[in-house]
């Protein structure tokens, strides 16, 4: 579509500068919600929601999404039993228990998810969103307006762009290599004399969280690192941008019916003015 | 509307006679709808009618947001995400309002280009020129307030920066900060009385908008040719005129739904391109995000503050004739609000008695580097300042002086400007030639 073409040309513009300073490589995955016409794949959401559940939420938290959506159109759209269900696996805690005093009770659909339980591990409600850039502000524009990529496509490439570090790093250095990562430690030693990075990617604290068959889907797609670092890229998009689909359509609708607009006042425009482009007299007052 | 040729409105019914006694609204309307307009403006001069829109648009979705809206540092970014998730429509009427505010900026900055090119700043219509820049510069105003709203890394940290531009105003700029802001750093007084002003500012642009309409309704509009309205006769008046109604309000409304149609297609498909992402994380005062870039609509005057650093042999030399008083800092400052002022004085810097662009051949080259350098502006102002960015970024700066102070007042006097048309009926039936059926002719100038 209009991407391919585009890419062409923000080639031969560009050389796309996604590689300079030793970034590391985001990858263009492909995904369902992207395009005028892209939807998120419900199936999808629910593998997300299911690599969320057993391995994120043990330390990260989602806590601007409320357990109702996930039984609402357009997103992973559990059974109301299943939102029921799930949402009462967890534990809010409420103020009003225990006369005054707060106390823990089972969540509710009207509950939101919990916070981060790790205070360094940042809440993924909006990461898809937060890192659309990739690294900040720079890294927004190109990429993402002519090959579609953001923030799905970046937590995709991190959580399996973990790597044997460099041999230029001393064994002890902190963190985990991470070819993709650029906001981390880097050592000393792997940098050249001009100071710049002679590897890709950083240090990041996070430990590698997926293994390939971690997670096992009822439906047995496919669970190797990549398709799990996939799907739950996939779920953390739908977290950040849950009406998606209805504001996709509403665009549609919106430039479909301008169109037509547009082209009903072009015909008006032009008939109105006709007489007076043939170097007659315009209508209406002077006519008086 | 005096000095522009108008149908009065002639009241037939007893009801129309009863209320014009009383309130001649009716007659007000009519004499805006109604007034004669030449009959040659080309496409751009219907900027003014998408930004009359796109601010009635911002301020109806802005009143809707503002209902879902809280004020404090706590809850502002949450109760952003509450507009996007929870409320009905919401994250539609935040997308609106986000990207209407790039709507508008597009919108002035090809409105100002026009203007600039036809000459329409000049006599007598200045007093519409200057209201327009005020309204400009509010215009800035309140979108920058606008950002700071969702309480996002970038609009904290991007408020820091900016209010820290006062700051640099010797001896009382620390003052004058700490008064903005209600205290010594952004914090909770900021965002409140932020989002009070954001509130209330757009209904005095408002009120400006119908300050400038007058304005320019009294002297009449310009147009591509900068020649005036024939005024000897009404004959002659209404061969060079249309009434506005219906001939242009159709035409600036077809080019509004071509507009709006690229604009749903933004909001619908990418409504975050033009954003930061960083804005999505809420503001930590503690961290501070690689890179604050503001707004790209800010970038152009941006990269003008950014240019003079103490390096420049300009500000050094300034430097040392105050004693120090204007550092490279505040001279940075004083570049930056001086971009607007020169470009608001063109009106008695352009020294050329030929008012459209169109007939000064040399005036033509300058001017379209003009809008280069903006463009330029832009792109360097969203660089780091570092390696050839910082020249670049003064040679840009540099030109804009240059083109308002220097070049505009001598065109006018080593320029030999073209002859224009002897009247706008003339110009008007060169390219629409009434022989061929008013098809287009794109070939040589008018007869006369």
């Amino acid at each position: 579509m209009l991407k391919t073409l585009a890419l062409g040309a923000a080639l031969a513009l560009t050389g796309l500068p996604a590689l300079a300073e030793g970034e590391g490589h985001v990858t263009d995955y492909a995904f369902s919600f992207e395009g005028p016409f892209g939807s998120f794949d419900t199936m999808q959401l629910q593998r997300g929601l299911q690599v969320y559940t057993e391995v994120c939420s043990s330390c990260h938290g989602l806590s601007y999404v409320a357990f109702r959506t996930l039984a609402q159109p357009g997103g992973p759209q559990l059974p109301e039993d299943q939102m029921r269900a799930y949402a009462e696996q967890h534990e809010v805690f409420d103020q009003t228990l225990a006369d005054g005093e707060g106390d823990f009770r089972p969540a509710t659909p009207a509950d939101r998810f919990p916070h981060s339980s790790l205070p360094n591990a940042p809440d993924l409600s909006l990461m898809a969103k937060a890192r659309a850039g990739f690294h900040g502000p720079y890294g927004t524009g190109l990429s993402q307006l002519f090959n579609g990529m953001g923030g799905p496509e970046y937590i995709t490439s991190l959580l399996h762009g973990y790597e044997e570090p460099p041999a230029c790093a001393p064994e002890d250095f902190e963190g985990y290599y991470n070819v993709v990562f650029q906001a981390g430690g880097f050592p000393e030693e792997c940098k050249n004399e001009e100071g710049e990075h002679t590897v890709p990617g950083s240090w990041i604290a996070m430990p590698p969280p997926l293994a390939d068959g971690q997670v096992e889907y009822a439906d047995g797609a496919r669970n190797d690192v990549e398709a799990l670092s996939h799907d739950v890229s996939a779920f953390l998009m739908w977290s950040a941008e849950p009406k998606l689909n209805t504001r996709k359509q509403a665009g549609l609708t919106g430039v479909l019916f301008l169109a037509v607009v547009s082209v009903l006042l072009y015909l008006a425009n032009k008939r109105v003015w006709a007489p007076v482009k043939a170097g007659g007299r315009p209508l209406g007052a002077d006519q008086r | 509307m005096s000095g522009v040729l108008h149908d009065d409105y002639v009241p037939t019914t007893r009801a129309e006679k009863w209320l014009e006694r009383r309130l001649p609204v009716v007659s007000l309307l009519y004499g805006t709808l109604m007034i004669r307009t030449p009959r040659n403006l080309n496409w751009m001069w219907v900027w003014g009618i998408v930004l009359m829109f796109a601010l009635i648009g911002q301020i109806a979705t802005g009143v809707v947001l503002a209902m879902h809206y809280t004020p404090h540092v706590d809850m502002a970014f949450a109760s952003v995400e509450h507009i996007m998730r929870d409320v009905n429509g919401g994250f539609m009427l935040r997308y609106f309002h986000a990207n209407g505010a790039s709507l508008m900026f597009v919108a002035v900055y090809l409105h100002i280009f026009r203007n600039l090119y036809y000459g329409s700043y000049k006599t007598p219509r200045e007093v519409t020129y200057i209201i327009g820049i005020l309204m400009f510069v509010l215009m800035m105003g309140i979108a920058f307030m606008g950002y700071v709203l969702p309480w996002g890394q970038m609009s904290f940290h991007g408020t820091s920066v900016i209010t820290g531009l006062f700051g640099a105003i010797p001896f009382v700029g620390e003052a004058i900060q700490t008064w903005l802001l209600g205290a010594g750093a952004v914090g909770q007084p900021a965002l409140n009385r932020f989002f009070s002003l954001h509130f209330l500012l757009p209904f005095v642009l408002l009120g400006l908008t119908f300050v400038h309409v007058w304005a320019f309704h009294t002297t009449g509009n310009n147009n591509p040719t900068g020649v005036e309205v024939r005024r000897s006769s009404v004959d002659e008046a209404k061969r060079d005129t249309v009434p506005f109604w219906p001939y242009f309000i159709l035409k600036d409304f077809y080019a509004l739904a071509v507009v709006l149609a690229v604009f749903f297609a933004i909001v619908g498909f990418m409504p975050n391109y033009l954003g930061h992402p960083d804005n999505y994380i809420p503001a930590n005062p503690l961290a501070t995000p690689s890179h604050i870039v503001p707004e790209w609509y800010f970038l152009p005057f941006y990269a003008i503050l950014r240019a003079f650093t103490g390096d420049v042999w300009v500000v050094m030399a300034v430097d040392w004739i105050t004693f120090g008083i204007v550092d490279a800092k505040f001279f940075g400052v004083l570049a930056m609000f001086g971009a607007i002022v020169v470009m608001a004085l063109a009106p008695w810097l352009d020294t050329s008695l030929v008012r459209s662009g169109r007939y000064r051949p040399m005036f033509k080259w300058w001017f379209w580097l003009l809008a280069v350098d903006f463009i330029v502006l832009m792109w360097v102002g969203a660089q780091p300042a570092e390696g050839i960015y910082p020249y670049i970024a003064l040679l840009g700066a540099t030109y804009w002086f240059a083109y308002f102070l220097v070049i505009l007042p001598l065109l006018g006097v080593i320029e030999k400007p073209t002859a224009p048309p002897a009247s706008i009926e003339a110009d008007f039936a060169a390219h629409y030639d009434p022989q061929t059926g008013g098809t287009k002719q794109f070939a040589g100038s008018p007869a006369e």
